[in-house]
């Protein structure tokens, strides 16, 4: 018997006590569903009450899911106060096992819906665009997981670092290079076409999932679309960067 | 004198061009040159190269229209325990157009490769040239893709060993247009290959080197040092933007590049 609201107790105490745990089907079944129950009530026990406004999607890349062994993508969402400002460092302290990964996020101008959504009516509905950083953290040890545990983990979602927004204009969301540096150093690149083919794809898997959950994406949410590249880890010193094409750089600092 | 070792004659630069001329027109891979002498030096491998494309010229293979980029991306350096790039010709035969045919037993274990290739509208002589200059000198990109190839047994390469066989470069093909370069980020330029479809790999141009504009510097400034300037319209591929991956007959290959296009060739 699968019991939400303990499995969610156990991670919002990973949280907040910054200590990792095993991997929630070590001991129970879960299926993915049952893991996005678990997500919602940790988020509950995190966040009450707040409304869901920047959401992350990972496991947006072909090597990622059969690394994983699964054909889908999962989602989490930020809590309040997980924003990195531009100019703070991030403590290294204040996680269990951060790992940073370069992204493309989209903001809505229009509420997004439905079992069907495409791509193109998510490019549609796209105010703007900005190079982001997702600061993962997964609760679990090592990062060792299986599908629905990750899912229950909120996607490992942590910290986010976002760039200013521009407008799409004639973009090519595909065609846009990332190019990933650590301390100056140069450690990947990438284009957008490594989420799903298209950031706008992914987002679009996104709004199908909720309208599956009862949900929809409103308008000015915020979508961190997937890692470009492999997530690196990062430790006190680090100043991460990524260059997303011509929307500009986002950079961390980690002390 | 030391007294008692018999002395093997050392092979000579034109006797491992020979080998390798060879190698290419029989398309049978030899063993790596590296072993057959073990004392190869950098500038030894860049005389065999340089014997190996006269060759080449005077057997009816064109002109030197150009010059790729090797070893550009810190992975590539790693496996072959090097720190910087090579380079090596590339002759007018080498060349094709934006959909081209190739046939697969022209070469010996053909990998493909998307790259930035730009055009030089200013000579540039080293060795003093700056990444301003070299983006100075530089009047147009084009999208491209490079055929590896090996002539030397399973890709068993060392630094000397590739550079000997014209920096392992088989082919190349340009996609149609040639994309003024006045105004384009060409680090942050991303590029996605597809193969029969399916996206193989994503980079973007930084993978070169840092920067495409420094692969030319560092070429002018290498080239310095053999009295070569770099000529105008000639073509500079700059170093691949992901791994190489093999291919067969009957594959497929298109790389499209941000605000550069698209090229595409396929294996018969």
């Amino acid at each position: 018997m699968m019991d939400t609201d303990r499995l969610a107790a156990t991670l919002a105490e990973a949280v907040r006590s910054r200590t990792a745990i095993p991997p929630l089907t070590d001991e129970v079944a879960l299926d993915i569903e049952q893991a996005y129950d678990v997500q919602d009530a940790t988020l509950e026990l995190l966040d009450p009450g707040a409304t869901r406004r920047v959401a992350k999607l990972g496991l947006t890349s072909r090597a990622k899911q059969q690394q994983m062994a699964v054909d889908e993508p999962l989602y989490g969402w930020f809590v309040s106060g997980s924003a990195v400002e531009p100019g703070i460092p991030l403590e290294v302290a204040s996680l269990i096992q951060p790992r940073v990964e370069p992204e493309i996020a989209l903001v809505t101008g229009a509420e997004l819906a439905g079992h069907d959504v495409t791509t193109p009516e998510v490019l549609v509905a796209t105010a703007g665009v900005m190079p982001a950083l997702d600061v993962l953290d997964s609760r679990f040890a090592g990062y060792r997981f299986t599908l629905p545990d990750v899912v229950a983990d909120d996607g490992s979602a942590a910290r986010y670092v976002l760039g200013d927004p521009v407008p799409l204009a004639d973009r090519s969301l595909p065609l846009l290079g990332c190019v990933l540096e650590r301390n100056g150093e140069l450690v990947d690149t990438a284009a957008g076409a490594a989420v799903l083919g298209h950031p706008a794809a992914a987002v679009a898997w996104f709004v199908r999932k909720l309208a599956h959950r009862g949900r929809s994406l409103p308008a000015g949410s915020i979508v961190l679309a997937g890692s470009l590249t492999a997530a690196i880890p990062v430790e006190a010193g680090d100043v991460v960067r990524a260059s997303i094409g011509q929307l500009g750089h986002v950079e961390l600092q980690v002390t | 004198m030391r007294s008692g070792v018999v002395s093997v004659e050392r092979m000579t630069p034109a006797d491992h061009a020979d080998a390798l001329f060879a190698a290419r027109r029989d398309r049978r891979p030899i063993a790596p040159r590296s072993e057959a002498d073990p004392t190869l030096t950098v500038e030894d491998a860049y005389a065999i190269q340089g014997a190996l494309v006269s060759r080449l010229r005077d057997g009816g293979e064109g002109e030197v229209v150009g010059y790729k980029l090797g070893l550009t991306s810190k992975p590539m350096q790693q496996l072959l325990g090097v720190d910087e790039p090579d380079y090596g010709p590339v002759l007018s035969t080498m060349v094709h157009g934006d959909g081209a045919a190739l046939a697969v037993d022209h070469f010996i274990q053909p990998k493909i490769e998307a790259e930035i290739g730009l055009v030089l509208e200013r000579p540039l002589s080293g060795p003093h040239v700056t990444t301003l200059q070299a983006a100075d000198a530089v009047g147009g990109a084009v999208a491209a893709l490079e055929l590896v190839d090996s002539r030397i047994e399973d890709w068993r390469i060392t630094l000397v060993d590739t550079i000997a066989d014209l920096a392992s470069c088989g082919a190349v093909v340009l996609g149609s247009q040639v994309v003024a370069a006045d105004g384009l980020d060409l680090r942050t330029t991303g590029m996605v290959i597809r193969h029969g479809g399916e996206v193989v790999a994503t980079g973007a141009g930084a993978a070169a080197l840092g920067d495409p504009i420094a692969a030319v510097a560092w070429l002018a400034n290498t080239l310095a040092s053999y009295g070569v300037t770099l000529e105008p319209g000639q073509l500079l591929m700059t170093g691949s933007l992901h791994a190489a991956f093999p291919v067969a007959a009957g594959d497929q290959v298109r790389a499209d590049l941000d605000r550069l296009g698209s090229v595409g060739c396929r294996f018969v």
